[in-house]
């Protein structure tokens, strides 16, 4: 055998030629070193001193520079309160937004996948009539927007029965579900205008609950989509004899279905819950100082006097770390609900 | 809604009922209400008041604000007023790249209209779908043509495009990379599986920034390399492709884990026995890949591009951290472009930079769902 032939091709089925192996490893360290090295020098420019910085480049603690934790300290102990309300802001909105989006999302998920609906495509219709008479109502001609609301509401459950009776035709699952998930497709600025103006009217803006609701709905499509794929694949086997039991709907999805979805609970949630935790755009509208939350003060950083690179690599870490941590815990899972909605579609 | 469901058979005749068979009864609704009210409230209502937004004149006055109604005021000064080259770039002389991409354009609408025709199943609704997707891939061939052309300048339409394009183009391959090695039989295979991941944890925000850091040639880790080669004194942030390509490396650094995560499981779930009997048969492993691996993960990569595309139209976080937009305009995506309109206080024309956004991204996702994904699939199916 030629040295050629013996580097270029595989002893066995399993395994790679010797040249193949150097060139497959050589690729997958290289890339490691792109995904690490970002962050190694997040990491070490939290330890140095502004000198260190912006004298040039210096790469190893210890041997280029002394890590000094001047920075961490200047974070925790001397802002204190002003990096911990964001923190806690992020915290608090994230987990409850994302608990919220996966109960109402499973929720509605699992009628979708389970029961048959059929909306009037009347009621649809007048549904959007009545509520662009509202806005220009309310935005053109100044009518109080709850009187505009009470009147609209009115209107539509008194005409919803004679609409429905006039024109009989009306839509599936399948069309509420596309429509849920391509809710997903609409750009955030175009609806954070009126979701800013919304919230200014109620007097509830720079308020943890505005930013709650905005990221509940703002993830629901996605717990839809996925979960969706998750019902169809459990098997109604179990559900049906204990609905002869007597079993009421609330007890088997609580009871039965969720215990049963609990994978793709797992990496729909922890998915929502990156998204909520990273979201800048909405959090920039609709939180000035109170609601801040850590993705906005981190943009913050870039101050008058130049970026404040050490600081905000403290801030980035800290950001970063707690999401990592629980991406490895739960790594296997968010593979799996990734391909499930990919596939499924 | 009509809700049909096991549960009216055993529910109890309706002038005896309790309040709980009642719920059990309105099940279905119930659970599917919140979704809806939410969704309404959140996204259909502040849809229908952007539009409304979109057609007015926003001006703070004493005690609040006023809104005059002004129709395509908004749209015109975009298109073809004192805004138009914010939004669709300044227009110079077509070079022969412009004419590259309009032909290439056109080539490929033919070749798509023969096919339609040729399949014998033409619709109405089917011609009027082509015909959108037709004149909006015309329109920006042009408008990329004229770009790019001498003297010309990309708009946030065309830098917008540029970034969803190239963005997905450059990620997608370098997923499917990534994802073909890492499916070899490789030692620590998780390992590098969660350590490739990771990068879609980080914050956006925090991405720009340390990309800013890294970038930077007179204190960022490459300094000396910059020096050496004698880019030292320039700065990447004052050239406008440069600046974009900046983006679209901090972008993609984030997106490829989604893409290889995605990829690697559906080779993992490629049919193994064909691999194996075409390995036997001394087949090479680019024919393995386009015959056996290509056709079985290509649905999936079809969804996972659509996915990532719906997503990379809304991208504003990296170029207003990056480079706030800079040098210019040249960075600016339609997201940004929206978002500084509003910050100073032109809400009508925030409104309707949102809407030109809401449109070229339904456009461009509905037609690659129907003219790119369901054909893949049902090729499969």
């Amino acid at each position: 055998m030629s040295v050629l032939k013996r580097l270029t091709e595989p002893k066995s089925l399993d395994t790679m030629s010797p040249l193949g192996a150097v060139l497959v490893y050589g690729g997958l360290i290289l890339w490691s070193l792109v995904v690490l090295f970002p962050l190694y020098w997040i990491a070490i420019t939290s330890l140095k001193l502004p000198i260190h910085v912006s004298a040039g480049p210096v790469y190893l603690p210890f041997v280029d520079f002394l890590p000094d934790l001047h920075a961490w300290r200047y974070i925790f102990v001397d802002l204190g309160n002003d990096t911990l309300r964001p923190y806690l802001n992020s915290i608090v909105v994230a987990l409850v937004s994302t608990m919220l989006a996966m109960l109402i999302g499973s929720m509605a998920a699992y009628a979708l996948s389970r029961l048959e609906f059929a909306p009037r495509l009347a009621s649809i219709l007048l549904f959007i009539l009545l509520g662009a008479v509202m806005i220009v109502a309310v935005a053109g001609f100044g009518v109080p927007w709850w009187i505009a609301a009470v009147v609209a509401l009115a209107l539509f459950l008194l005409l919803a029965r004679a609409a429905g009776r006039t024109m009989r035709a009306s839509l599936g699952n399948g069309d509420i579900l596309f429509w849920i998930i391509s809710q997903r497709i609409l750009p955030p600025v175009v609806a954070a205008l009126p979701i800013y103006v919304m919230f200014q009217t109620l007097g509830m803006l720079d308020t943890r609950t505005a930013l709650i609701a905005t990221y509940t709905t703002v993830n629901l499509p996605i717990v839809v989509w996925l979960m969706y794929d998750f019902f169809v694949t459990i098997p109604k086997d179990l559900e049906e004899s204990a609905s002869l039991d007597g079993a009421s709907r609330f007890a088997i999805f609580f009871g039965i279905v969720l215990p049963l979805a609990r994978p793709g609970l797992v990496a729909t949630g922890l998915l929502v819950l990156i998204l909520a935790w990273n979201e800048y755009l909405l959090a920039l509208f609709l939180s000035s100082a109170n609601a801040q939350t850590m993705p906005v003060l981190v943009a913050a950083q870039n101050a008058t006097r130049g970026p404040q690179w050490w600081y905000m690599s403290v801030l980035i870490l800290l950001m970063i770390l707690p999401v990592i941590f629980l991406t490895l815990l739960l790594q296997r899972f968010i593979a799996k609900g990734m391909l499930l909605g990919a596939v499924k579609g | 809604m009509a809700v049909t469901s096991a549960a009216h058979v055993t529910a109890a005749p309706p002038e005896r009922e309790s309040l709980s068979d009642w719920l059990d009864r309105q099940a279905g609704r119930l659970f599917i209400l919140p979704a809806v009210i939410l969704i309404l409230g959140f996204s259909i209502f502040p849809l229908i008041a952007s539009a409304y937004l979109a057609l007015s004149r926003f001006k703070l006055a004493p005690g609040g604000y006023t809104l005059t109604f002004i129709g395509w005021f908004n749209f015109k000064k975009m298109l073809t007023g004192s805004q138009q080259f914010h939004l669709l770039g300044t227009f110079g002389a077509i070079t022969l790249l412009g004419w590259v991409i309009m032909l290439a354009t056109v080539a490929l609408v033919v070749w798509g209209v023969v096919r339609y025709v040729r399949s014998g199943r033409v619709t109405v609704v089917g011609s009027i779908g082509r015909l959108i997707t037709i004149a909006t891939a015309l329109a920006l061939s042009v408008l990329f043509a004229v770009n790019l052309g001498e003297g010309g300048q990309l708009g946030t339409i065309a830098t917008t495009m540029f970034y969803v394009a190239g963005g997905v183009a450059v990620q997608f391959a370098l997923g499917l990379g990534l994802a073909l090695l890492c499916a070899k039989p490789i030692r620590g295979r998780s390992f590098f599986r969660v350590l490739f991941f990771v990068p879609l944890m980080v914050t956006p925000v925090g991405i720009a920034y340390t990309f800013r850091m890294l970038a930077d040639t007179a204190v960022g880790p490459f300094a000396p390399l910059w020096h050496w080669l004698g880019y030292a004194q320039t700065s990447w942030s004052a050239d406008a492709w440069t600046a974009r390509f900046v983006v679209l490396i901090g972008d993609s650094w984030q997106w490829i884990p989604f893409i290889f995560i995605v990829l690697l499981a559906a080779i993992e779930s490629q049919p193994r026995d064909e691999v194996e009997a075409a390995q036997l048969d001394g087949a090479s492993g680019w024919q393995i890949f386009r015959d056996i691996t290509w056709p079985s993960i290509a649905p999936v990569a079809a969804t996972v591009v659509l996915i990532r595309a719906i997503e990379a139209f809304k991208i504003i976080d990296l170029p207003n951290v990056l480079t706030n937009g800079g040098p210019g305009i040249a960075t600016e995506s339609l997201t940004l472009h929206a978002f500084i309109e509003w910050r100073a206080l032109n809400l009508g024309g925030s409104a309707a930079v949102a809407y030109i956004l809401l449109f070229l991204s339904t456009i461009a996702c509905v037609s690659f769902f129907n003219f790119v994904v369901k054909p893949m699939r049902e090729a499969r199916a």
